[in-house]
């Protein structure tokens, strides 16, 4: 069985859970012991649970009646009377690439005693075992795991894998289950908004994107704002300029960021550590900026200028609008 | 206030990609020239639990599961402001991995003076797995709040600042509870004074093998085989935009952008 495990958000599946489902299919169809099993969990899960079928579950287990929760302990346990009911002797639990995979994937891993590998890039089935792979150290490698006991998880990273679309005339009967009792422990009592506005980063066909080489927030907000406007692109951040206070934690870009794949992505000021270019993989162009010759951002970028960055980002905007009049 | 951090030592992440080696055979990390540091985001937590410790009162244990340089790490933690610290170690652990771990962290915090709140990093900055956190709420049957980057108030229930899309939340925890912790302005790890560094040499470190922790060699086996750790190959080739003024080199940057169709 390959089982995978969804939350579901207003009656539907939301992307990373379809991106899993549609790997559990690929995986049955290439020799993975089916069959596929859809446990979900979370507000509208039964609605949700329909979809699965189209997107290539062949069996969805649904917990209907779990309201929207902070506390994931209380999906752990839906999640596990799922697997129950399903066999739950042997297989491959999937689990999303989003923040409720990546914290469910390891607590029912624990509870199953199972191996576990975590943002996962790559996954084979291949002599009776699972194999995934995963980049370590920030992206200066790449680790090739097994999970050898009897059940593994499996959690995907984010857009490693293409979510299939629906497959209009598979469904099916969605089975219920009740939802585990427990008291609920976190409550979310605020949630405060920091928008940015203009063009969202992840969308953005152009970043522009400052680190600790720009000195102080001014830059982001003055200079590198304005280079963005101008080429229709949005402002991008290091780790280093988010700790220093400079711009807000949305800005950052990288491992631990956001994941960006512009036509253009401008590094000023910006070494080009393994962890922020691991947010850079699907972007087409690098162009870099930066004083020093060596700095390891010019081994990922396609063009580099060596220089302050006070002088060539106000030269370069000058030199864009030449061009274009 | 007990609050509790888990902190790892690791190769220090920052090394070069071109200096960075891993060893085909034994498929680790090559330590080479690098030094041993605090995973980044351990220190985050540290510097959360510090702070909470300045404003609701208590104490600060730091534990951390690790070889023989594992001390270096606790004396700065306690350097930083932590009380305790817990040093795990046991040569039965030299190859565990993620479950392992956490297993003895959790008996651990168990073994402890009634945590009310335990901090992780949200990754450690050596494999970016992001697993033992969440492990070890599970191991305890504790909820977990992930990508905290600051807490507010000062008993339970405790409101934590979660990192979120566009924006953060707060939630409401009743401790005992557990929380990753991400890098935020409000969590920058502070330099201890030299003072404090002294001291800290005074601070007990308590030591604990497995059967401390009630644990069997059997019970903390890796569950995961790494079956090739390898460094890919180095991107391709840089073009550098020469000029005799900055003014030269963007006019010709601003022609190679055009050249590429990008602007
Ligand atoms: C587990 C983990 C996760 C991480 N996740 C992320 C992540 O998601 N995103 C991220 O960005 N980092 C991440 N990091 C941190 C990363 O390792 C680096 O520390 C960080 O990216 C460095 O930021 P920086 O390039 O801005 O700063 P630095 O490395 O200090 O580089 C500054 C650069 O600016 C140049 N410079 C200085 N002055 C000028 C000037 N006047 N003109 C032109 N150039 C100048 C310098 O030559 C230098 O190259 C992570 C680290 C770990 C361990
Ligand atoms: N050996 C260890 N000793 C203490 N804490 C650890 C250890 N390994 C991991 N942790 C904690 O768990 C977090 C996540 O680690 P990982 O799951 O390895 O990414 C780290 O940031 C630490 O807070």
């Amino acid at each position: 069985m390959v089982l995978v495990a969804l939350v579901a958000e207003g009656e539907t599946l939301p992307r990373p859970g379809r991106e899993a489902l549609s790997l559990a299919r690929t995986l049955v169809d290439g020799g993975a012991p089916g069959p596929v099993v859809a446990a979900v969990t979370g507000p509208g899960a039964v609605q949700a649970g329909g979809e699965a079928f189209a997107l290539g579950a062949d069996r969805v287990l649904a917990v209907p009646g779990r309201e929207a929760t902070a506390d994931r302990k209380l999906l752990v346990d839906d999640l596990l009377a799922a697997w129950e009911q399903a066999g739950g002797q042997e297989g491959l639990i999937l689990c999303p690439g989003d923040e409720a995979g990546r914290e469910l994937a390891p607590r029912l891993a624990f509870r199953l005693g199972a191996g576990v590998a975590s943002e996962v890039v790559r996954v084979r089935w291949e002599g009776g075992r699972v194999l995934a792979e995963r980049p370590a150290y920030g992206g200066k490698a790449v680790a090739t795991v097994a999970l050898p006991g009897p059940v593994g998880v499996v959690q995907v990273k984010d857009r490693a894998f293409e979510a299939a679309s629906p497959e209009p005339g598979r469904t099916g009967q969605v089975e219920e289950l009740p939802a585990a009792a427990g008291p609920e422990r976190l409550r979310v009592v605020e949630e405060v908004r920091e928008e940015a506005g203009g063009v969202p980063l992840e969308e953005a066909p152009v970043v522009v994107a400052g680190g600790r080489g720009l000195g102080g927030p001014e830059p982001f907000q003055e200079e590198l704002a304005e280079l963005a406007r101008l080429l229709g692109g949005a402002v991008g951040a290091s780790l280093a300029a988010v700790d220093a206070g400079w711009v807000p934690p949305a800005l950052q870009v990288g491992q631990t960021g956001k994941s960006v794949a512009p036509e253009l992505y401008l590094a000023v000021g910006i070494s080009g550590a393994s962890q922020h270019l691991a947010g850079i993989t699907g972007a087409k162009h690098v162009v870099a900026i930066n004083k020093d010759r060596e700095a390891p951002i010019f081994r990922r970028a396609e063009l580099g200028v060596v220089g302050d960055w006070r002088e060539i980002v106000p030269a370069l905007i000058d030199a864009v609008r030449a061009l274009r009049s | 206030m007990h609050v509790v951090v888990c902190i790892k030592q690791i190769l220090d992440p920052e090394i070069p990609p071109r200096e960075f080696q891993v060893d085909p055979q034994t498929k680790r990390a090559v330590r080479g020239r690098a030094s041993l540091v605090i995973s980044p985001f351990d220190l985050n937590a540290l510097e959360v639990a510090v702070q909470l410790k300045e404003r609701a009162g208590g104490r600060v244990t730091v534990v951390s599961l690790g070889g023989e340089e594992t001390p270096e790490a606790l004396r700065r933690a306690l350097a930083m402001g932590a009380d305790e610290a817990v040093w795990i170690r046991d040569g039965a652990l030299e190859a565990t991995d993620a479950s392992g771990t956490a297993r003895c962290l959790a008996a651990a915090i168990a073994k402890l003076d009634e945590p009310d709140l335990v901090l992780f990093g949200r990754q450690a900055g050596d494999w970016d797995q992001g697993l033992v956190g969440p492990m070890v709420a599970e191991a305890l049957g504790w909820p977990l709040v992930t990508n905290v980057f600051q807490t507010r108030g000062e008993n339970s229930p405790l409101e934590l600042l979660q990192q979120a899309e566009g924006g953060y939340r707060v939630v409401a925890a009743t401790l005992p509870a557990a929380a990753t912790i991400t890098n935020h302005e409000a969590n920058v790890a502070r330099l201890p004074k030299v003072r404090e560094i002294m001291l800290a040499n005074r601070k007990p470190i308590t030591q604990w093998s497995l059967g401390d922790l009630g644990l069997a060699a059997d019970e903390v086996a890796p569950r995961v085989v790494v079956e090739a750790l390898a460094v890919p190959v180095p991107e391709g080739h840089c073009t550098f935009i020469e000029g005799e003024t900055a003014q030269e080199k963007a006019q010709n940057l601003a022609r190679a952008l055009r050249e590429l169709k990008v602007i």
